[in-house]
C-alpha cells in the first residue's frame, strides 16, 4: 500500500498555494493528511501533484474577537482541543472535538482538512453546521465567505473551487449562557460516528427556550439540521416531554444505509441522540 | 501460587529473554531484513470472487523502469515440480480435492487470489507495475454462503467442481436416538457463529535469498512452522533440505494463520532463485483481509435431550463449515469445534455431522481457538436454553453436568484427527467454576441489576466452561549445547510469535543447568540449528518443547556432573551446578567453570576423553508425547446494555483456570488477557463481512474492528493448578485458552440482561444492529 | 520525482534522497535503517508507525518523508538515554510484561512518551484514552495501563 507518483509542493503564503492552483492540473492540497494519504495508500486518489499546506504559517491560528471565533484552516484539531478561549466559549467544539479520531491523528489533523473532506460522519462537520460556522475561500478573484449551511454540495463534495483554498473558519460565539450537548454513537471509542447529534439551547427570562439548534451528523450525505424541530421547541420549557417531541421529528429523516448499518437503525440512533443532546444542553444551561 | 516450590526458576517471574531488543526496537522483524540488491514483490490479485480468466498481458507492466520480472504460472510452472500446493492434513472426509494453485491460471476462486508476482526495484514500482497488468475475466457465479452452497440447484465454487461438499464427517458415541426418543426434555438451538481473521499486528512477509556459490536458498519467513515450510519449498521446488533454510525472525504474532503455506512463500522464493538476487515480499493489511486465510461462518443446528434434573442424556446435530475456496490446512477447524463441544461435561451420547461447503471466500484454517470457541458456544448455548426451560439456574446445571474431578483421569470417547483417544488428564471442572462464580459475586448480582436500572441500562451476567485441548505432539526438538566458552546455547523446532517461547526454553534449561539466565542463548525456528521441528500451533509449544527441554536438561546436568565428578574426583552426587560453575555441595571453593569441564570433553587428538559417555557437552530430545493434555476454566461476563442504541458494554469478566503448573505466573496471564481480548472482540466487534457476491466488505482496520484499550472491560484472571500427568513438569498450554469461553459467557450474560424482553442470543458476534433487531422481534412476540 | 530531505532524527542531522511519494515510515526505515518505527497498516489506523514529530506523536505511515524537511524526530531507537539504560517506561513496559511479540510497542512508547509528557498523573482511564489509537493483538492493554502508571509514578518522583 504505497502511493503512486506525485510531484509534491512546498508553498508558504497564501498566494503561492493560489498560484499552483491555478497552473498544475490534477492537483490535490494536503492538510494534515489523516484523510489524503491514507486514500493513496489505497491507491483511491491518483493526483500528479500534491501541494502540502504544512509550510504556509498564516493559515496556523486561533483569534477571538468579540463575539467571533476565527481559526485559520491548518489550524491543528489538538490545539483546539486544548484551547481555553474555545472551551470556555464554545463547549460544543471542544466536547465533539475529544471524539475526534485518537491523540496521534488530532496531533496533525486540521479543521480545514476535516471540514474539506467532509465526510457526512465527522465530527467536525456536524459542530461547524451546528455553529452556523462560516467557511472563508480564498481564489484567483479573492476571498469568499460561504456559511457551512451552503458548503457542502453534495456527499463529500464541497463548495470549492478547483483553484480554491479554504483558509479560514469563522465561528460566531452562541451567546453566554447557552447549552450545548454533543452526543455520539460509534462502535468504538474514536471510531467515526455512525450518527451523531449536536444541540444548543438558549433560555429567555422566563425559562423557556428562546433559540435551538439540533444537528445530527452521519445520517446523510450532509449534516442535518432539524429545523421544525428546532422551531418547535422555541417558547417551550426545557423538560424532557419538550425534548421527546422534538426528537420524535428525527423519525422522519431519510437516513443513508450502508454494508453494515441500515437505515433504519441510523434513523433510531437519530432519535435517541437528539433527546439525549438536547437533554444535555438543557442541563449546561446557565 | 507456586507449582514448583523447590525450583530455582520454573514458577517464577524472570525477565523476559525477547525485551531487550524489542524495547528498544531492535528487534528483527522479516520486514527490517535489508540486503544488497535487494528486490521487492507484489501480486495481482483478482478482484472477483468467481471468474474464468480468459487472458494475462503483463506487458505493460514488465515494460515499466525499475520493474525486473512479472510473471504469471506459465512462467513458474517449468521451475516447480507441482503448480499446486498440497497441503491438506489426511482425513478420510474429504469428497473434494482441492489443492490451491501456485498463482491462478484459469480461473479464480476468491476475492484476493494471487494470479502474477511482479519483481521490482522498491514496493512502489511493484505495485505501480501490478496495476499495469491487464487480466480480462469472465465472470461466475459465485458462492457467498456456505449453508446455501450445499442447497440442491446451488452455483459450485469451482466451476469443474460436482458440488460444494468439501468433507462429510460424522463425530459420535451411544445410543444417541434412542436417548432423545425417550428423554423427557429436549432444547434446540439454531446457531450462526462468525470468526473473523488473526489480524497480528505484523502481517505476513518473506525475504528469500540466494546462494549462487553453494546453490542455496535461505528465507526469512514470519511462519509459525519454519520446518513445515522448508519441507514444502523442497518438495515443490524440487530441492533437497540442505538446500534450503527457513528462519523465522522476530515474529509480530501469529494466532493461526502463519502456520500456513502460502502461494506468495512459493512465487518469492522462487523468483529469488530465478533471478539471483534477495526478493522479499511484505504481506500489506488490505491483503491481509484477503490473502491470509481466516475462520468465519459456521452454521449450527443443535439439540440436546436432558432428564427432569437438567442433566443431559445427549447430543445431536449438524454444522455446516465454511471451507473457503481452497484446502488450505484441512477439515481441523470444524473437527475441533465439535471435538470441544461436549468435553467439560459428561455427555452419555453425542453425534455431530460436519458438512464442509466451498464458497468463493478465502480459504479457513484456524485462528486462536481454532473452532474450539464456537464448539463451546453452541454447548454452552445448549445448556442456557435448558436452564432456562427447566427453571433451573445457570450455574446449577452446569455443576450437575461438569465432569467431576474424581472421575479423573476421564476418557471419553472421542478421538483427535489424528484417531488419538481424548483423555481428559487432569482437573477439578466444578471447583474452577465455583472459584470463578465466587470471584465474580455470582451470588450477589441481583444488586447490580437493580442498581444499573436506575442508569437506564440492562445488566446481566453469564457463565461459559470450556476444556481446551493443548499440548499437540507427536513431539518437538530441543538440542542444548555447552561450548567450551562454557556458554549455553538452546535451539529447538518450537517457533516463536510473542508467546515467550525464548523465555520459557531458556527458564526450563536454566533450572537445571546453573539458573543464570544470561548465560544462555535460545534459538528458535531455525531449520539450521534444529534438524526437525513441528513450529508453533495448537497451544503446545510449553507443553512439547518445554518437556523436551526438561528432559535434554536433566541428560546434560547428569553428564556434566558425571563429567566434573571425574574431574574433581568427588562423586557426581555431592556437585550442584551454580551460575557458570559446578561446585562441590557446602564448599563453594572446590569448583570447575562450565568452560573447563566443556573443553575437557572437547577432546584433543590422542588423547583419552574422560568419563564414559563420549565427546562434548550436550543433549538433544524429541520426547514423543501423543495423548493431548487438557486445560480448563470458566469465564463469569457481566453486560450492561443500553436498549435504544443496542450498545452492549462488557462491565466485568473474571476468568477462572487451570493449565496445570504454570510455569511463569505473569506470562500465562498476558497470554490469557490477548486471548480474553480477541474473544471480546469475536463476542462484540470482529466481523469479516462479504456481500451477496463474496466481495469482501471490511478490507481496512477502520471496518474490521479490534479491540482498543477503551473498549477492555475491567479483568479478573483467578488460578487452579492441577498438574497434568502427561510430561514431567506438569503443565498444559495457555496460548488460546482465552478466547475460548468468552463469547458463549457475552452471549449468557446478554440473554440474563434481556430475559425480561425474552431476547436469545443466537449468533455470533452480536453487533449493536443485531441487537435491536432481536429486541424488536421479541416485543412482536 | 526525487529531491533530498535533511531532518534531525534521535538528535542526529540525517540526509536522504528520496522520491516525493515516500512515506516518512519507509525514510525512517529504508533510508535511515531506523527499523524499529513498524508498519502494521500504512493507512494510519493501528499506531504502530508512531513517532514523534517536533514532541508530538504522530503517525510517520501518514506523513510523506519530503514533509519532515528541517523537523526533528525521535523514534524508538532514541528513548533510552543509553546503551545501557532504558527510557522509564521503557523499563516500566519490561517489569509488568507489558509486550508480547513486540510488534506494537515501539508505537505505544512514543505516544505514551508524549501523553505523559502532557499528563504527568494520569488515570488509567487516561491512558486508554490516550492509547486508543494504538491497536495491540497480544497483551489485552491491561500491562501496559499498569505500565504507565508505574512509569508516570517513577517520572514523578524527584
Amino acid at each position: 500500500m504505497k502511493p503512486p507518483d506525485f510531484t509534491y509542493h512546498a508553498p508558504e503564503t497564501v498566494p503561492d498555494v493560489l498560484g499552483l492552483l491555478a497552473t498544475l492540473e490534477n492537483a490535490r492540497l494536503l492538510a494534515g493528511g489523516q484523510s489524503l494519504m491514507p486514500m493513496l495508500a489505497m491507491r483511491f486518489a491518483f493526483p500528479d501533484h500534491v501541494i502540502d499546506l504544512n509550510r504556509v504559517a498564516a493559515l496556523g491560528f486561533i483569534e477571538h474577537h468579540g463575539a467571533t471565533l476565527r481559526i485559520g484552516a491548518m489550524t491543528r484539531q489538538r490545539d483546539l482541543l486544548n484551547h481555553p478561549a474555545i472551551r470556555r466559549h464554545v463547549p460544543l467544539l471542544t466536547e465533539a472535538l475529544a471524539h475526534v479520531g485518537h491523540r496521534q491523528t488530532r496531533n496533525r489533523g486540521t479543521i480545514g482538512g476535516s471540514l474539506c473532506h467532509l465526510d457526512p460522519a465527522a465530527e467536525l462537520v456536524s459542530v461547524a453546521t451546528a455553529l452556523d460556522a462560516v467557511i472563508e475561500i480564498a481564489g484567483p478573484s479573492g476571498t469568499r465567505d460561504v456559511p457551512m449551511a451552503a458548503f457542502p454540495l453534495g456527499y463529500m463534495t464541497p463548495s470549492i473551487g478547483p483553484d480554491e483554498l479554504v483558509t479560514a473558519i469563522r465561528i460566531p460565539l452562541p451567546p453566554a449562557g447557552h447549552g450545548a450537548g454533543f452526543l455520539e454513537f460509534s462502535r468504538r471509542h474514536g471510531d467515526f460516528a455512525i450518527v451523531s447529534a449536536a444541540a444548543l439551547l438558549t433560555r429567555n427570562s422566563s425559562g423557556r427556550i428562546a433559540s435551538a439548534v439540533i444537528t445530527l451528523g452521519g445520517v446523510g450525505a450532509v449534516p442535518l439540521r432539524l429545523a421544525e424541530a428546532e422551531a418547535s421547541l422555541i417558547g417551550e420549557t426545557p423538560t424532557a416531554p419538550a425534548f421527546a417531541r422534538a426528537a420524535a421529528a428525527a423519525r422522519g429523516i431519510d437516513a443513508m444505509e450502508d454494508a453494515l448499518i441500515p437505515a433504519w437503525y441510523r434513523t433510531r440512533l437519530a432519535v435517541t441522540l437528539t433527546g439525549r443532546a438536547l437533554a444535555a444542553a438543557a442541563a449546561r444551561l446557565s | 501460587m507456586n507449582g514448583f516450590p523447590d525450583a530455582r526458576l520454573l514458577g517464577r517471574d524472570i525477565p523476559r529473554q525477547e525485551d531487550p531488543k524489542l524495547i528498544r526496537g531492535a528487534g528483527r522483524f522479516v520486514d527490517d531484513i535489508d540486503l544488497p540488491g535487494l528486490l521487492h514483490a507484489a501480486f495481482v490479485r483478482s478482484p472477483h470472487a468467481h471468474a474464468a480468466i480468459t487472458s494475462i498481458d503483463t506487458a505493460d507492466a514488465a515494460a515499466l523502469p525499475g520493474v525486473h520480472a512479472v510473471w504469471t504460472l506459465d512462467d513458474l510452472a517449468p521451475h516447480l515440480a507441482d503448480t499446486r500446493l498440497v497441503v491438506a492434513m489426511p482425513s478420510p472426509s474429504y469428497r473434494l480435492e482441492l489443492h490451491r494453485p501456485v498463482l491462478a491460471r484459469t480461473e479464480v476462486v476468491h476475492v484476493g487470489e494471487p494470479i502474477a508476482v511482479v519483481i521490482a526495484e522498491n514496493r512502489y514500482i511493484a505495485e505501480d507495475a501490478a496495476a499495469l497488468v491487464a487480466v480480462e475475466y469472465d465472470v461466475l457465479d459465485v458462492v457467498a454462503d456456505c449453508a446455501a452452497a450445499l442447497q440442491p440447484g446451488s452455483p459450485t465454487a469451482h466451476r469443474d467442481a460436482p458440488s460444494n461438499l468439501v468433507a462429510d464427517m460424522t463425530i459420535g458415541y451411544g445410543a444417541v436416538d434412542d436417548a432423545f426418543a425417550t428423554a423427557p426434555h429436549r432444547v434446540q438451538e439454531r446457531l450462526w457463529i462468525h470468526r473473523g481473521g488473526s489480524h497480528s499486528m505484523e502481517c505476513r512477509g518473506l525475504v528469500a535469498v540466494p546462494d549462487p556459490l553453494e546453490d542455496r536458498l535461505t528465507v526469512w519467513n514470519s511462519t509459525q512452522m519454519p520446518h513445515a515450510a522448508r519441507r514444502l519449498l523442497c518438495d515443490i521446488l524440487g530441492l533437497h533440505e540442505r538446500q534450503i533454510r527457513v528462519v523465522t525472525p522476530d515474529v509480530g504474532g501469529g494466532f493461526g494463520p502463519k502456520l500456513i503455506f502460502y502461494p506468495e512463500d512459493v512465487g518469492v522464493s522462487l523468483a529469488a532463485r530465478l533471478l539471483q538476487r534477495p526478493v522479499k515480499w511484505i504481506e500489506d493489511r488490505r491483503e491481509h483481509f484477503v490473502a491470509t486465510t481466516q475462520e468465519r461462518d459456521q452454521a449450527w443446528d443443535v439439540e440436546m435431550a436432558t432428564d427432569a434434573e437438567g442433566r443431559i442424556l445427549a447430543i445431536r446435530g449438524t454444522v455446516i463449515h465454511d471451507h473457503g475456496a481452497w484446502t488450505a490446512r484441512g477439515v481441523n477447524v470444524p473437527q475441533g469445534a465439535v471435538s470441544a463441544m461436549p468435553l467439560a461435561y459428561v455427555v452419555p451420547a453425542f453425534r455431530m455431522q460436519i458438512l464442509a461447503a466451498s464458497t468463493n471466500k478465502v480459504p479457513v484454517t484456524p485462528v486462536r481457538g481454532a473452532g474450539q470457541p464456537q464448539g463451546v458456544f453452541a454447548m454452552e448455548r445448549l445448556l442456557d436454553a435448558a436452564a432456562r426451560t427447566l427453571n433451573i439456574d445457570r450455574a446449577e446445571i452446569r455443576r450437575r453436568n461438569l465432569v467431576p474431578s474424581a472421575a479423573m483421569p476421564y476418557e471419553t470417547p472421542i478421538r483427535t484427527r489424528g484417531g488419538i483417544a481424548v483423555t481428559l488428564d487432569s482437573g477439578d471442572y466444578p471447583a474452577c467454576q465455583q472459584m470463578a462464580l465466587d470471584g465474580a459475586d455470582w451470588d450477589g448480582f441481583p444488586a447490580r441489576r437493580t442498581e444499573a436500572r436506575t442508569r437506564n441500562l440492562y445488566r446481566g451476567i453469564g457463565l461459559a466452561n470450556y476444556v481446551e485441548a493443548t499440548g499437540r505432539g507427536p513431539y518437538e526438538h530441543v538440542s542444548i549445547r555447552i561450548e567450551p566458552s562454557g556458554r549455553i546455547f538452546v535451539a529447538t523446532g518450537a517457533a516463536a510469535m510473542g508467546q515467550s517461547t525464548e523465555t520459557m526454553l531458556a527458564q526450563i534449561v536454566a533450572e537445571q543447568l546453573g539458573a543464570d539466565l544470561s548465560n544462555i542463548t535460545v534459538t528458535t525456528g531455525d531449520t539450521a540449528a534444529a534438524p526437525a521441528g513441528i513450529g508453533g500451533s495448537n497451544s503446545r509449544q510449553a507443553v512439547m518443547a518445554g518437556s523436551s527441554a526438561h528432559a535434554a536438561a536433566l541428560r546434560l546436568r547428569e553428564r556434566v556432573l558425571d563429567i566434573a565428578g571425574e574431574l574433581m574426583e568427588v562423586a557426581p552426587a555431592d556437585l550442584d551446578i551454580v551460575g557458570r560453575e559446578v561446585q562441590v555441595k557446602g564448599v563453594a571453593q572446590m569448583r570447575r567453570s562450565l568452560a573447563e569441564i566443556a573443553r575437557s570433553v572437547a577432546g584433543t587428538a590422542g588423547f583419552v576423553l574422560p568419563g564414559q559417555a563420549g565427546p562434548g557437552l550436550a543433549a538433544s530430545e524429541e520426547l514423543v508425547i501423543d495423548a493431548m493434555t487438557y486445560a480448563n476454566g470458566t469465564a463469569v461476563a457481566e453486560v450492561e446494555i443500553d436498549i435504544e442504541t443496542g450498545a452492549i458494554s462488557v462491565v466485568n469478566l473474571v476468568f477462572g483456570h487451570d493449565c496445570g503448573r504454570a510455569l511463569q505466573p505473569r506470562l500465562v496471564e498476558g497470554q490469557l488477557m490477548g486471548g480474553i481480548a480477541h474473544g471480546l472482540g469475536n463476542a462484540l466487534f470482529e466481523f469479516m463481512a462479504y456481500d451477496e457476491n463474496a466481495q469482501p466488505l471490511t478490507t481496512t482496520l477502520a471496518e474490521y474492528l479490534l479491540m482498543t484499550a477503551t473498549e477492555m472491560p475491567r479483568v479478573t484472571i483467578l488460578h487452579m493448578e492441577s498438574p497434568s500427568p502427561l510430561n514431567a513438569l506438569g503443565i498444559k498450554g495457555v496460548g488460546e485458552a482465552g478466547v475460548i469461553p468468552i463469547g458463549a459467557a457475552v452471549a449468557s450474560a446478554i440473554d440474563d440482561a434481556l430475559a425480561g424482553f425474552g431476547v436469545t442470543i443466537d449468533r455470533l458476534p452480536i453487533s449493536p444492529v443485531d441487537l435491536l433487531k432481536l429486541l424488536d422481534a421479541a416485543r412482536e412476540r | 520525482m526525487t529531491r533530498k530531505v535533511t531532518l534531525t532524527v534521535n538528535g542526529t542531522v540525517r540526509s536522504a534522497s528520496l522520491p516525493d511519494r515516500k512515506t516518512l515510515a519507509d525514510l525512517l526505515r529504508q533510508d535511515l535503517g531506523l527499523t524499529g518505527t513498524h508498519l502494521g497498516c500504512e493507512t494510519g489506523l493501528c499506531g504502530a508507525c508512531t513517532i514523534l514529530l517536533d514532541g508530538r506523536a504522530v503517525r510517520s505511515c501518514l506523513m510523506l518523508a519530503v514533509q519532515a524537511e528541517g523537523h526533528s524526530i525521535i523514534t524508538v531507537e532514541g528513548l533510552a538515554p543509553s546503551a545501557t539504560e532504558l527510557h522509564p517506561l521503557q523499563q516500566a513496559f519490561c517489569d509488568e510484561h507489558a509486550l508480547q511479540c513486540g510488534f506494537c510497542t515501539p508505537g505505544l512508547l512514543t505516544t505514551l512518551v508524549e501523553f505523559l509528557h502532557d499528563v504527568p498523573d494520569p488515570s488509567a482511564a487516561e491512558i486508554r484514552e490516550a492509547i486508543s489509537g494504538n491497536l495491540c493483538r497480544c497483551t489485552g492493554y491491561d500491562t501496559i495501563v499498569k505500565a504507565t502508571l508505574s512509569a508516570a509514578a517513577r517520572m514523578r518522583a524527584p
